[in-house]
């Protein structure tokens, strides 16, 4: 299947950590972004072609990362207060499946320091020998497009630091710093660009979403004979819902996304999505650029202000919730034209878990009585943002949940789950072929979790709420003898259980009001 | 007074002035600094009395370290308390002893037993733990090399060759007086406190050039000092304010 090894897993439900081993996953890193992709995201593109770089990129370089220590204090400290005590050396998924040195949080982020002490500390300038300093050259630069792209941003080492130096940060930083030299990475880029573009990560026109959407309604109709509406564009419903695209066609996505719409349904609560924001996953966030990042979350505010909605909830998304949770507020707010009794924005899952609570949901557990499940944290969601009104509250909800629809639900060990939850290894702009490698061999961590519950306590499936995982475990977990099928999403189980009571949503098809045509 | 007296006084004004003013104009940078977006690693407080209670488990007991590797704590956290105690117990000689100073001497004095212990510990990982020996850079090994020199010649000065306390005290308490390097006959001249006072005005130097930052730079780490309240309340900063007064997308389109 694959000309590297894959690790094998023992179900001890832990990994050794390996002995370091230097250079293993050297490689010239991911496809580089032509020029064109780098105008439409307003990065330098006066370069010849992919893989080449702009004119004195050194200066360049050095100007940015000065212009980012001085705009970020995160960057500014995490550079300075590293005492290299390897608290995170054995944390980071990418380094237990590698054993590549770089592949350590710390020798991660030292690719960086090292430059930022040569040019911007006295130590650095005046003995770089001594503190571990060098000069920026070409093969600094590459290095840092290998292994900044081996890096998901997924924060476990965070979690670890005595400092709270998160890699994730650093790693940010310096694909800006890439993207300002002619090194951009292709995927995240190009994804981008369909975002500016089109609406969403997929491309996806507006026509093949209300394709799509109308195929969903007649699917769930011969299903259960029940018209459940799945709308798109329509004004003054009271929720704008914002999901990833993924969720328009992708498997498992598609099951959770007819889930949302059953809550909505059953609920009655009136509800849209829409063509300009029908993409809640915003890649501005991997590649490091608060700029891009704001441009996407604009889209969010536009289309809530243009369908009149009242309230904002996102769905089954873990970096587009963390996006949305931390910074959309910051990014795109002041959100005073929704209904302020509700947080801007809301989760699915607090949305169905309040409905849950208040009893406006009809559950038969025994529907989902063939499967014993479990649960996966997403990174973004366990360790960068929260649901709820108290600290946790996002790993308690989706278990809430889980526990409400299903019977049989168990955890994966401790030192797994949670904040120290291990990634799915295709999270922060890695979910593309061109890194098959190092995806197979960070989800080690996650898999061998997961095997441990699969061979001691029956686990048939995983539950996850965010499309990257749902698409890399579903593409990278049969590598380790695991079916495609085991990856569920937590709302298609609530779809599986609920048992629709209402014949007819409440919101009225606009056809309908227009009058009849055939 | 002598010779030395006079170097070691330029040497510890100089240092104390370094150590004073370069950390301050460190902190000045990190206080300056935006912190664009709200980045606690959760489960984070959602007051700012919670954010307090968090800092003060990380700076005390090292709660994240104790989580992540529990020999590396250990090593870490005797070091760093032994170190408090020497240093209290080395207030003798700047101020006047009251009874919890008294009280506090002896832990202070054999605190530096447990604080060579500690960084010992530290060193050895350096050598013995593959991840933490690539890691390693030269400063990071001479920076243990530093501690272990000033805390194993304090402990000769302890335990083995006394030196004359009085003079010393009187040599510092002349320096913070701005007063001559001590009026009867200046610091002792043997070698040993000579070695430790040196090592001790090189660590006050390289300070706030080095990662020793690390002891007011954690303060300012964001993914530990933000409370977690991005959807309550609104948190800009202010070049981000500035893009979105002026209705731009890019920071190079801001009029100036």
């Amino acid at each position: 299947m694959a000309d590297y090894e894959v690790p094998k897993l023992t179900g001890e439900g832990y990994c050794e950590i390996p002995a370091v081993r230097e250079g293993v996953m050297e490689s010239k890193g991911p496809f580089i972004a032509k020029p064109d992709f780098q105008k439409a995201l307003h990065f330098p593109n006066d370069f010849d072609a992919a893989g080449s770089l702009v004119p004195n990129w050194k200066e360049r370089a050095l100007d940015k990362m000065a212009d980012l220590k001085g705009r970020y204090r995160s960057l500014q400290v995490f550079l300075d207060i590293c005492v290299k005590c390897g608290a995170c050396t054995d944390k980071c998924h990418y380094f237990i499946g590698t054993s590549d040195a770089k592949n350590m949080p710390v020798a991660r982020q030292d690719l960086l320091r090292k430059v930022y002490r040569r040019y911007f500390t006295f130590a650095g300038k005046y003995f770089p020998k001594l503190v571990g300093a060098t000069d920026l050259t070409e093969e600094v630069l590459a290095d840092w497009y290998n292994y900044y792209h081996q890096c998901s941003q997924c924060r476990r080492c965070s979690v670890f630091c005595p400092y709270g130096i998160d890699t994730a940060e650093i790693s940010m930083a310096a694909r800006e710093i890439l993207d300002h030299v002619g090194y951009g990475q292709k995927y995240c880029n190009e994804i981008i660009g369909k975002v500016f573009k089109i609406g969403n990560n997929l491309g996806l026109p507006g026509p093949a979403l209300f394709d799509t959407v109308e195929g969903l309604e007649e699917d769930v109709e011969m299903d259960t004979g029940i018209k459940v509406r799945f709308p798109l564009d329509e004004d003054g419903a009271e929720v704008l819902l914002v999901t990833p695209s993924a969720d328009f066609f992708a498997e498992p996505h598609i099951d959770g996304l007819i889930g949302y719409a059953k809550v909505f349904h059953e609920t009655g609560v009136t509800w849209t999505m829409s063509t300009i924001a029908s993409e809640a996953g915003n890649f501005g966030m991997f590649i490091g650029s608060y700029e891009t990042m704001r441009r996407v979350s604009l889209r969010v505010r536009e289309a809530a202000i243009k369908h009149k909605v009242k309230r904002i909830v996102f769905g089954e998304c873990g970096h587009a919730w963390r996006v949305a949770y931390s910074f959309l507020n910051t990014l795109a707010g002041p959100f005073d034209f929704l209904d302020q009794r509700y947080p801007v924005p809301q989760h699915i899952l607090e949305f169905t878990w309040s409905q849950i609570q208040a009893g406006n949901l009809q559950i038969d557990k025994t529907e989902n009585d063939d499967k014993v499940l479990t649960f996966h944290d997403s990174c973004n969601v366990a360790r960068g943002s929260r649901m709820g009104d108290y600290p946790g509250g996002q790993f308690d909800i989706p278990r809430h949940v889980i526990r409400a629809v299903c019977n049989n639900f168990v955890d994966m060990p401790a030192d797994t789950i949670h904040d120290a939850t291990f990634c799915c290894g295709g999270g922060g702009g890695l979910l593309t072929d061109d890194l098959m490698e190092i995806r197979v061999k960070g989800i080690q961590p996650r898999a061998e979790a997961l095997k441990h519950v699969t061979t001691h306590n029956g686990v048939t499936h995983m539950a996850a709420i965010c499309a990257i995982c749902k698409s890399q475990f579903t593409k990278v977990l049969p590598y380790y003898g695991f079916t495609m099928d085991q990856i569920v999403s937590v709302h298609q189980l609530v779809s599986n259980a609920l048992v629709l009571q209402r014949q007819v949503s409440v919101q009225a098809r606009p056809d309908d009001e227009d009058g009849d045509e055939d | 007074m002598t010779f030395v007296s006079i170097l070691y006084g330029l040497l510890f004004w100089a240092a104390t002035l370094i150590l004073i003013g370069g950390v301050a104009m460190k902190i000045r940078q990190y206080w300056n600094t935006p912190a664009p977006l709200k980045i606690p690693t959760t489960p984070a407080p959602v007051t700012q009395g919670g954010v307090v209670w968090r800092m003060f488990r990380e700076v005390v007991f090292f709660q994240s370290l104790f989580r992540s590797n529990k020999t590396l704590w250990l090593f870490a956290f005797l070091f760093h308390i032994s170190l408090w105690l020497v240093l209290i117990r080395h207030t003798r000689y700047f101020m006047e002893m009251g009874a919890v100073l008294t009280f506090l001497q002896p832990f202070g004095k054999y605190a530096g037993f447990t604080m060579v212990l500690g960084l010992a510990g530290l060193w050895a990982r350096r050598f013995l733990v593959d991840r933490v020996r690539y890691i390693s850079a030269p400063s990071d090994h001479l920076m243990l090399a530093l501690l272990i020199a000033i805390g194993g010649s304090g402990l000769l000065m302890t335990f083995v060759t006394h030196t004359d306390v009085t003079q010393v005290k009187a040599f510092f308490g002349g320096l913070l007086t701005f007063g001559f390097f001590g009026d009867a006959g200046g610091l002792p001249a043997d070698p040993i406190v000579l070695v430790h006072l040196l090592l001790v005005a090189l660590l006050m130097i390289i300070f706030p050039i080095s990662k020793l930052m690390h002891a007011p730079g954690i303060f300012f780490s964001p993914t530990r000092n933000q409370v977690d309240n991005p959807r309550e309340k609104r948190h800009v900063s202010g070049w981000a304010l500035e893009l979105e007064r002026q209705g731009k997308n890019y920071l190079d389109e801001l009029k100036k």
